[in-house]
């Protein structure tokens, strides 16, 4: 009966973001091809898709989990999320103190976030999603080659505890998306899919040749660097670690009668 | 039947005592191959590693048998001082640059346990080079933010050994400052000595030219270049010097445990003033005696030992000698005791040197010039760029700033701006002795620097009218009534 009402309140919340869900809050991203950092010189094709403008903040997600008891740090599964699930809140339902609402939620697991982009009828990003439209800066849809935007990359993930400021501050890319760098990472859908092993070299060399060639970084593919580290983090997750630098932003797909 | 039954009763006693024989005999043997194969040697107990920050070393293992160790790590990225007045964002091992000092016999069963803090931007890793195995832990220590990996291994061979981070980018970990040593004992440990510290090198690259101040980024371009901003002992500049500097007694023996974390530069690792008596070459069995410099390759490390037998300050320098003079790598080891007159007489005389001929054509120039009238201000100021760049810019750096503990500053100095006639003296005649610049104490010596009035006027003009110094124009009269 309970999980009833659950999935009831789940329905409702989707129907209410089908109605306007797809308005201001998310963008439009025209699909295409790219090449990115691991895998074959081969282009890899990207649908069209909506894009949170946004990464899910602390006063979004605080409703969900009052909508969804089951995500409550007290009442999680821990096959679904291990002991640093929001971790910082001050309680089930309250924010910790020098907690932002309109902050990133971080310190959630893969479950936790996917079933959170469930609700709103929307999806986690793939990997390829992601870092597609993550290759633009403010003018460009693909500035991998532009030393400043490697910069600001990189000196971001120089900068410590950038998970505490606000959403919506730093710049607004191409495609009208914030914050893809600079304030958190983020889960995508098949984090995992790209294997980095903890032992980094060998992806390189060895019989699988996801990182062939990348390993005799050059200066001229600098831009890998900034990449490479994200990979890196993916790399070493697990669906149900909680992390305070890591949160979300969900996806969704364009519906044919959208078109 | 009777009989068939005695002797299968037979074949089972001859098969017991073969058995047996066999056993005392394998039995005997693995107590010899224990010696020689540390993979059999049996482990007694079980303690947590004691762990300490450079340049202190833990305590020597000794007699101590094999144990079962835990080594409690944690990864902590932070921001920290590189040099006066510049920050960078460290990533360490325990806090510190180099990390943690781990100290292990052979034969020991790790059990590791590295942790990397929850603020952490990015996941990390350890490789020991102590380690026989894939990645050196690599792989198996692999661990995000907020989160614990445990893995063990044996130590096998004993000698001195790097550890460092391997996730990728692996140079820019290392470049961070993720490295340290830990060290494996030979059974019954390392032949006691008076003091131990824990030294090691490492090569910095910043957006930022060397000096420049505030909080610098790390230069990925400059690292592929190999085009260090800064070479420092330690984790930064002053790292062993002043306060950090280290200390012995006079007639005591120091061994430094000296790792080079890199990421691209190899060390010639010397201290001006000693010969190293002993050195475990590249930190493993063989001992090299009297050794004026050892090499120190990027990613390994050496054990240098040497009795120290006069009171002074002995000077750790990367012996290509730019970096120890012009990007950090200089360390003190302070020596105080009895001064010991049949090893090191000092200066027992002065004289007066003149051959009655010239060597050059210059003193004549300089004769001439010394007729000549005054040079003016903008003239003095260019001389006077040249002859610091030649004369003074190693030690005294390029902005003045000086090298913090080693060489006082010339920028916005009070003790040049409080009296131009002793100025001229230091230069014509050097200074030894302590002397208080802004506050700060140092205690060195500048020797006398051989150059014409004119120039000495000229370089002091050039000092005086710089960094914030009080603009006294120096003239050669003033640099000849100095006597």
């Amino acid at each position: 009966m309970k999980s009833l009402i659950r999935l009831a309140i789940c329905f409702t919340v989707l129907i209410q973001s089908q109605l306007y869900g797809q308005s201001d809050s998310m963008v439009e991203i025209e699909g295409g091809e790219f090449v990115p950092l691991y895998g074959t010189k081969t282009e890899i094709p990207v649908g069209d898709f909506l894009m949170d403008v946004y990464p899910v903040t602390n006063a979004q997600f605080q409703k969900f989990v009052k909508e969804n008891p089951q995500w409550k740090r007290s009442k999680v599964k821990k096959l679904f999320a291990d002991e640093n699930y929001l971790k910082d809140w001050k309680d089930d339902e309250t924010l910790g103190e020098d907690q932002f609402e309109d902050a990133p939620v971080t310190n959630v697991s893969w479950y936790a976030a996917k079933n959170y982009c469930e609700c709103q009828g929307k999806r986690l990003p793939t990997v390829d999603e992601w870092e597609y439209v993550a290759m633009a800066n403010k003018e460009k849809a693909d500035a991998r080659e532009e030393k400043s935007y490697n910069r600001f990359i990189l000196g971001w993930y120089e900068t410590p505890n950038t998970y505490k400021n606000r959403i919506g501050q730093t710049f607004k890319n191409y495609w009208g998306v914030y914050d893809l760098h600079g304030l958190v990472w983020e889960w995508t859908l098949d984090f995992n899919s790209v294997l980095i092993t903890g032992e980094s070299r060998q992806d390189s060399t060895g019989e699988n040749n996801l990182f062939c060639g990348a390993a005799a970084v050059g200066a001229t593919d600098l831009m890998n660097y900034a990449a490479f580290m994200r990979y890196a983090f993916r790399g070493s997750m697990k669906a149900k670690y909680s992390i305070k630098n890591l949160g979300f932003r969900c996806v969704q797909d364009v519906k044919p009668e959208a078109l | 039947m009777k009989n068939s039954k005695t002797s299968k009763l037979k074949l089972v006693y001859l098969f017991f005592a073969a058995a047996v024989l066999a056993g005392v005999l394998t039995s005997c043997e693995k107590a010899v191959a224990a010696k020689e194969q540390p993979e059999k040697m049996k482990v007694y107990g079980e303690s947590e590693a004691e762990l300490t920050a450079p340049p202190m070393v833990p305590r020597p293992v000794g007699k101590r048998a094999a144990t079962k160790l835990v080594v409690n790590m944690e990864v902590v990225e932070k921001e920290m001082e590189m040099s006066d007045g510049v920050s960078y964002v460290y990533w360490t091992f325990d806090g510190t640059v180099p990390g943690s000092f781990i100290r292990t016999r052979v034969g020991d069963e790790i059990e590791f346990h590295l942790k990397n803090h929850p603020d952490s931007k990015l996941p990390h890793n350890i490789d020991l080079h102590a380690v026989t195995g894939p990645g050196g832990g690599a792989e198996s220590s692999f661990v995000a933010p907020g989160h614990e990996a445990v893995f063990t291994f044996k130590t096998m061979n004993p000698g001195l050994y790097v550890y460092h981070c391997a996730t990728a980018p692996v140079g820019m970990h290392i470049a961070n400052g993720m490295y340290g040593l830990i060290l494996v004992e030979p059974e019954g440990g390392l032949e006691p000595v008076d003091k131990e510290y824990y030294v090691m090198q490492g090569d910095f690259y910043t957006e930022g030219e060397n000096g420049e101040r505030g909080l610098q980024a790390f230069s990925m371009e400059k690292a592929v270049d190999e085009d260090a901003d800064y070479v420092v002992f330690n984790g930064k500049v002053g790292g062993l010097t002043g306060d950090n500097a280290l200390t012995a007694k006079v007639g005591e023996t120091v061994r430094l445990f000296v790792g080079n974390g890199g990421p691209n530069l190899v060390s010639s690792f010397h201290v001006i003033g000693e010969i190293f008596d002993k050195v475990h070459v590249e930190g493993g069995a063989m001992i090299n005696e009297n050794v004026q410099t050892t090499l120190i390759p990027a990613g390994g490390a050496a054990i240098v030992e040497f009795k120290v037998d006069v009171p002074g300050n002995l000077v750790l320098v990367d012996h290509s000698i730019f970096r120890a003079f012009n990007k950090g790598a200089l360390g003190i080891l302070k020596v105080e005791g009895e001064e010991n007159e049949k090893v090191w007489g000092g200066k027992i005389a002065e004289n007066v040197y003149n051959p009655g001929t010239t060597a050059s054509a210059e003193v004549t120039e300089e004769a001439e010039t010394a007729q000549v009238s005054e040079a003016s201000l903008a003239e003095k100021m260019e001389r006077g760029k040249q002859v610091y760049t030649q004369n003074c810019l190693a030690c005294h750096q390029a902005t003045g700033a000086g090298i913090p503990n080693a060489f006082p500053p010339l920028a916005n100095s009070d003790y040049l701006n409080a009296d131009v006639h002793r100025a001229i003296e230091v230069v014509k005649f050097g200074l030894s002795g302590e002397v208080e610049v802004n506050g700060n104490i140092y205690n060195s010596a500048m020797p006398k620097q051989n150059i014409s009035d004119e120039d000495v006027a000229a370089v002091l003009t050039y000092v005086y009218n710089n960094w914030g110094n009080n603009k006294t124009e120096v003239t050669t009269e003033m640099v000849k009534s100095r006597k």
